[in-house]
């Protein structure tokens, strides 16, 4: 059953992100983002990170995708090209194979991680109180310079949205 | 069926990584090339909840709370920037948008 369900939410995800590449319209991109982040969101809870899983559907599926939404709506661009590759130079193609398949090689040559057996998972509780513990001893200092940097960030959209008088000349 | 492996969950990060980056590479509309960025980080979040997962740690996971938090705060900036660049110059087709070309 956990083996079906990491093929389901894997192959999910890939080809959603797949949509979001090839989509002609930004709409359609974002909708496939979204399905996209809901099978991450399964593969953390694959990987027993229950919380983690919540707090993506939660900031990135509610909070930013609809926000990417809104601004898509609210721009409404149009004519968007398909997404091409005509436009690139042939060393450039070249380059770029060329790359992909050292890639490729050198993953099937050597990519075996030696990987230790998932430790035993922890109950529910004490997977969250581990966490919480290591956010206020270990991290406490990050989780106050992030909050500064939220603080900064609305300020910072704040002036960013506001129309000044004295700006509207500068090219 | 692929086992849920440590080697399995790397490579589909991986892989979403590079559709990511071709999304970014390929794409004209700056919102979707936007789009692909928070696919690439989303990706950089999956190989570190499955590297803490597998090693018994919960540091990883930590990384990934604060990671969320940084996105977050990114994409309001960023889609802020997009709205004035738009309101500037009525394009944000970034084949158009060559200001510091010349």
């Amino acid at each position: 059953m956990a083996h079906f369900l990491f093929n389901l939410f894997a192959a999910f995800t890939l080809i959603c992100a797949a949509g979001v590449v090839v989509s002609k319209n930004a709409v359609n991109g974002a909708l496939c983002l979204l399905l996209s982040l809901v099978g991450v969101a399964g593969l953390f809870v694959g990987l027993n990170a229950y919380l983690l899983a919540f707090l993506l559907l939660l900031v990135y599926a509610g909070a930013i995708v609809a926000l990417f939404l809104f601004i898509v709506m609210l721009l409404d661009v149009k004519g968007d090209q398909r997404p091409g590759l005509k436009h690139l130079p042939l060393v450039a193609r070249l380059v770029a194979l060329a790359l992909v398949a050292a890639g490729v090689a050198s993953f099937l040559a050597h990519g075996r991680l030696v990987a230790p057996a998932a430790a035993a998972a922890p109950a529910l509780g004490d997977d969250l109180k581990l966490y919480a513990y290591q956010l206020f001893t270990t991290y406490l200092l990050p989780v106050q310079i992030i909050g500064f940097l939220l603080l900064a960030a609305m300020l910072g959209v704040i002036v960013l949205s506001k129309k000044f008088e004295g700006l509207e000349d500068i090219k | 069926m692929i086992a849920p492996t440590l080697n399995a969950y790397v490579a589909i990060a991986a892989v979403l990584f590079a559709l990511g980056f071709l999304g970014v590479l390929i794409r004209r509309n700056t919102l979707v090339v936007f789009m692909c960025l928070e696919l690439m980080l989303v990706a950089s979040t999956l190989a570190l909840v499955a590297f803490s997962r597998f090693n018994g740690t919960m540091d990883g996971n930590v990384f990934v709370f604060f990671i969320l938090t940084v996105a977050a705060a990114e994409v309001a900036v960023g889609l802020a920037i997009i709205v004035a660049l738009f309101r500037k110059k009525q394009t944000i087709q970034v084949n158009e948008l060559n200001s510091l070309k010349n």
